[in-house]
């Protein structure tokens, strides 16, 4: 796998051991989608709309998941927004920008080249970036908290 | 994926700017520079409990952990913080990068397996 990551965006490649149509399977059915992402998705993509669903990984089955379909075009890309990192409850996210997430697959022989995206960062607000620090875990939670304080003041 | 190599540890990346930033003088030279923006010496030991020699040894922490830097105006350093936002942005992006790679490593699981 290859990543690319400036402020910005984040850019990983992967090569996938299965044919194309199997891969665009996976990601465009919300229940397939979900039963890898670890989303309990209600509901289909489908461009335009907006499709919610409690999350199922370990330790943050707390929160519900939104996504926002942007573009679908069959076997080739898969586009929504969200907000990345939903993790404070007490934080209104709805009216911060959105990251913009795309799933680009190309076929090679057999298998697939699955290119993802996830652009728009820059606009995400530095003290909800903080929230990396605190996230983290071990003995830097209280640094961490001080840190977003600062940062928050900064802002 | 089992053969992907895993992003930079945030943690890693932040311990110098965690360990400079715990220490309470420090913390609040941060601060204060945060607020009042850049400063000389003579400002930041004002109305601190520390001596000013104290004082530019924190500063000098700070520098080294890239928090902060200074410039010479006349005779005196002037100390500013050091933009941060980049560092700050790439440690969240590589927070949001590590779960990238754990879902695109569920992923190839999931459309392999068959």
């Amino acid at each position: 796998m290859n990543t690319v990551t400036v402020t910005d965006r984040i850019e990983k490649t992967v090569h996938l051991h299965a044919p194309r149509s199997r891969v665009w399977r996976a990601i465009t059915d919300a229940r397939q989608f979900g039963s890898w992402f670890r989303v309990n998705l209600e509901g289909d993509f489908k461009a335009g709309a907006t499709i919610r669903g409690r999350i199922l990984e370990p330790g943050y089955e707390h929160l519900t998941m939104e996504m926002l379909v942007e573009r679908i075009e069959p076997e080739h890309l898969f586009a929504y927004r969200w907000h990345p990192y939903d993790v404070d409850l007490k934080v209104d996210y709805s009216q911060e920008p959105m990251t913009l997430v795309e799933f680009t697959l190309q076929a090679q022989g057999d298998e697939t080249v699955l290119t993802i995206v996830e652009s728009g960062f820059d606009r995400i607000p530095l003290a909800r970036r903080a929230e990396a620090f605190r996230m983290n875990e071990g003995g830097w939670t209280e640094q961490a908290r001080r840190l977003e304080r600062y940062v928050s003041q900064q802002s | 994926m089992s053969r992907s190599s895993r992003s930079v540890s945030s943690v890693r990346d932040a311990a110098p700017v965690f360990a400079a930033l715990g220490d309470a003088t420090r913390l609040s030279l941060v601060t204060r520079l945060c607020v009042d923006g850049p400063l000389s010496i003579a400002r930041l030991s004002e109305g601190a409990d520390v001596t000013r020699q104290a004082v530019t040894k924190h500063l000098n922490a700070l520098a080294d952990a890239g928090l902060a830097r200074n410039r010479r105006s006349g005779r005196e350093l002037i100390w500013e913080l050091e933009p941060r936002r980049l560092a700050m942005a790439r440690r969240y992006l590589d927070r949001i990068s590590d779960q990238w790679d754990a879902a695109l490593g569920r992923l190839a699981a999931f459309v392999e397996e068959r």
